[in-house]
């Protein structure tokens, strides 16, 4: 099964290749590959060939903080959606490195638990799951517009008094 | 209390909308048991022996009447007539129908609750002492930080799939009344030395199969770094919180095999990272919350002492309430009422929606419109005046609430057990109830003073038998139930996990030991003040041992 890729808005097409640590790695072109295997070839690579790591939970993102401002893409691997170390993994490449790029979830993403991706720095989606493809394909939000603590999604705006809270910046709080 | 502003609203009909959507999803077959399984823990719907079980929350234990009523109609409605509390200061209904839950919490909305994150590998609802913002000894009211830590728990976008559940209860008084050490963030409330407001910091803590004592990690720590403190201890264990098996992914794991002085460390360079920031509370927002539960207006109440006393004078019956049920007051002339929820030979924690509404009507009338849940199954009117008290031990008499039994041996903690409970191995109800009928005489009962039994149905714990003075683990053996005893288990803020005594016994020869246990204790006290825990710590379990297995 091919995932296919959402972002904001719907669903795109993806440039980039997942390469494991056995495939040989092509002269060009853009490639996702494990982090060691990132960590190893990120310092000399050619022109024209593009890698971005695939962090599995468990890994430690700090172990990119030196390569992050270079970086387009960071992929962040759920082998099971309730595994849930992905998150602070994606929290951390935004708050503590303040990575700029995509963050992108893979693996076993699910409808439910996108809203939440969203708030710790996720801008796109790896959907394998076919019934999330489609309610994603028809629009269906499944959020709670109001959020009881900063994170790091983009366009949060505070709301209320409470410093804690916040929602996003296009919803009205009637 | 508190009270919802129009964000809270929103937000939990917005949490009602979103599970009803997930409820439809799953009925039509989008979502898989496995993927539904998380979404429907943390709105607390469980799936039990005979049918769904729906967990409300009642944060920190505090609801006021127009609340409890909306739970009697929820009983009366869709169960069976009766819900069990329970000993995380929730409400359990045991037969709902799962497509009648978005209805009952659409309705539990309309009075400011909700069933959010009361199962789950998440944070779970935030427990304080029962008696908070009214025990003469507390040093401050510990509901306004559980509020606050409510709040930012709530649909935590890092933290909503964590290695396993996560307890975080909270205590204002030196006395702990809300067993914070043994919860995986204990919080307990005190001053420093110019006044300001702060919290010991006990992480680790939990019971189940490998029951542990809290470590204190921070000796004081400013109340305007509690959530960042909280943020830095939760995104540690997120990260390194084992995974690999579910009996050993609690925090207290993690601490028992990272060691503390280095759990201690990653939790403080965490904090260093993140302190100072968006989550420091603005002493503003924390006056603001605190505002909310302001104390009632005391009256100026006189003579109620000779009011109590002359009617206590005429009823043996209000006597003993008097002398068990009734709790020491900061204001002059008020007290706390325990609301037994053990009548001799019932299930400890139930009550029938007739029984709610009584309670209701008496926090109404009586009691400032406050009612709290205690995490030892009962229920307590924070604030009466103690003139007050004849009538309402009146009241509660006629509806089957005044066993007057706080504290007391028939007082006992227990599990849903075998009777409810997928995960049971052995009933708990039943023996709760047998031992209650043995002790029955209320003589007997005060003669032997303040002891605590909790009963667990299986090894997870949910009875709290390890912090029991006198603890029943039911276990299964070659298919007969089994009961293990611990002696000298304690929740206070002196915290011990008990001891097995020896072999197990019967479903038929339980109440027998512990009666031997009992009566042993009461035989080998140097006083009648010398309680069961300072007895045992005293003697060690040896006199035990020879009554329960001879000397041989």
């Amino acid at each position: 099964m091919t995932a296919r890729l959402y972002r904001a808005g719907g669903f795109v097409a993806d440039e980039w290749t997942h390469l494991d640590d056995e495939a040989e790695l092509p002269a060009q072109g853009a490639f996702v590959v494990p982090l060691a295997r990132f960590l190893e070839q990120a310092a000399d690579l050619p022109q024209g060939l593009r890698l971005a790591p695939l962090v599995k939970a468990g890994d430690d993102p700090a172990s990119l903080a030196g390569h992050l401002a270079a970086l387009e893409l960071v992929v962040v691997d759920f082998a099971k959606f309730s595994d849930g170390r992905g998150y602070s993994t994606a929290r951390l490449l935004r708050q503590r490195y303040g990575f700029a790029g995509e963050v992108r979830a893979s693996g076993d993403v699910l409808l439910d638990q996108i809203p939440l991706m969203r708030r710790v720095g996720f801008d796109a989606f790896a959907v394998v799951n076919e019934p999330t493809i489609r309610a994603l394909e028809a629009g269906h939000d499944v959020d709670v517009p109001l959020y009881l603590q900063p994170a790091e999604r983009a366009g949060e705006v505070p709301a209320g008094a409470r410093s804690w809270a916040r929602r996003p910046a296009d919803a009205q709080l009637s | 209390m508190y009270r919802y502003d129009e964000f809270d609203a929103h937000f939990v009909s917005a949490r009602v909308d979103q599970f009803r959507d997930q409820v439809q999803r799953r009925l039509a077959g989008d979502l898989t048991e496995d993927q539904f399984k998380p979404l429907r823990l943390m709105n607390g719907v469980y799936l039990q022996l005979h049918a769904y079980m729906l967990r409300i929350a009642i944060p920190y234990g505090t609801l006021n009447a127009r609340q409890m009523r909306r739970l009697a109609h929820v009983a009366r409605t869709y169960d069976r007539g009766y819900g069990h509390f329970t000993t995380r200061q929730n409400i359990q209904f045991n037969w709902p129908r799962l497509k009648d839950i978005p209805d009952i919490l659409s309705q539990l909305a309309e009075v400011e609750m909700h069933a959010i994150q009361t199962s789950g590998n998440c944070i779970r609802n935030v427990t304080a002492d029962h008696f908070s913002g009214a025990a003469a000894d507390e040093i401050l009211d510990p509901r306004p930080y559980a509020e606050i830590l409510r709040q930012w728990s709530s649909l935590h976008p890092e933290f909503s799939y964590l290695p396993r559940k996560f307890k975080i209860a909270v205590t204002g008084a030196p006395h702990d009344r809300a067993a914070v050490q043994v919860h995986d963030i204990g919080l307990q409330a005190v001053r420093d030395a110019d006044g300001n407001v702060g919290f010991r910091v006990f992480v680790g803590g939990g019971l189940g199969r490998t029951p542990m004592v809290g470590r204190l990690v921070r000796e004081f720590l400013p109340e305007a770094d509690l959530l960042a403190y909280s943020e830095a201890i939760l995104r540690v264990y997120n990260r390194y919180g084992r995974r690999d098996n579910k009996y050993k992914a609690r925090i207290k794991i993690l601490v028992h095999e990272t060691g503390l002085e280095e759990l201690k460390a990653d939790i403080e360079a965490e904090f260093a990272e993140i302190r100072d920031g968006v989550l420091t509370l603005p002493a503003s927002e924390i006056e603001r919350i605190t505002a909310y539960f302001a104390p009632p207006a005391f009256d100026v109440a006189v003579g109620d002492e000779a009011v109590l006393e002359a009617a206590i004078a005429a009823d043996p019956q209000l006597e003993a309430f008097a002398a068990r049920n009734v709790h020491p007051h900061r204001a002059p002339g008020y007290a706390s009422l325990t609301i037994s929820l053990k009548p001799i030979g019932k299930a400890p924690g139930d009550a029938t929606a007739e029984q709610m509404e009584v309670v209701a009507d008496l926090a109404e009338r009586y009691g400032h419109d406050e009612i709290r849940v205690s995490h030892e199954q009962n229920l307590v009117l924070p604030h009466v005046r103690r003139r007050d008290i004849p009538a309402i031990h009146a009241a509660l008499a006629e509806a089957g609430l005044a066993e007057a039994n706080a504290g007391l041996v028939t007082d006992i903690i227990a599990c849903p057990g075998l009777d409810y409970c997928a995960l049971a191995t052995a009933r708990s109800i039943p023996v709760a109830q047998r031992i209650s009928e043995r002790f029955a005489s209320p003589e007997r009962q005060r003669e032997i003073g303040d002891l605590k039994i909790k009963i667990s149905g299986c090894i997870n714990a949910c009875g709290h038998h390890h912090v029991g003075h006198i603890g029943i683990l039911g276990v299964e053996k070659k298919g007969e139930e089994y009961y293990q005893i611990t002696l000298g288990g304690s929740a206070d803020e002196n915290t011990s996990v008990g001891e097995i005594i020896g072999r197990g016994f019967s479903y038929d020869e339980v109440v027998d030991a512990i009666e031997k246990v009992v009566d042993t204790y009461v035989g080998l006290r140097e006083t009648p003040q010398e309680d069961f825990l300072a007895a045992y710590r005293r003697v060690g379990d040896q006199p035990f041992k020879e009554a329960l297995y001879g000397t041989a």
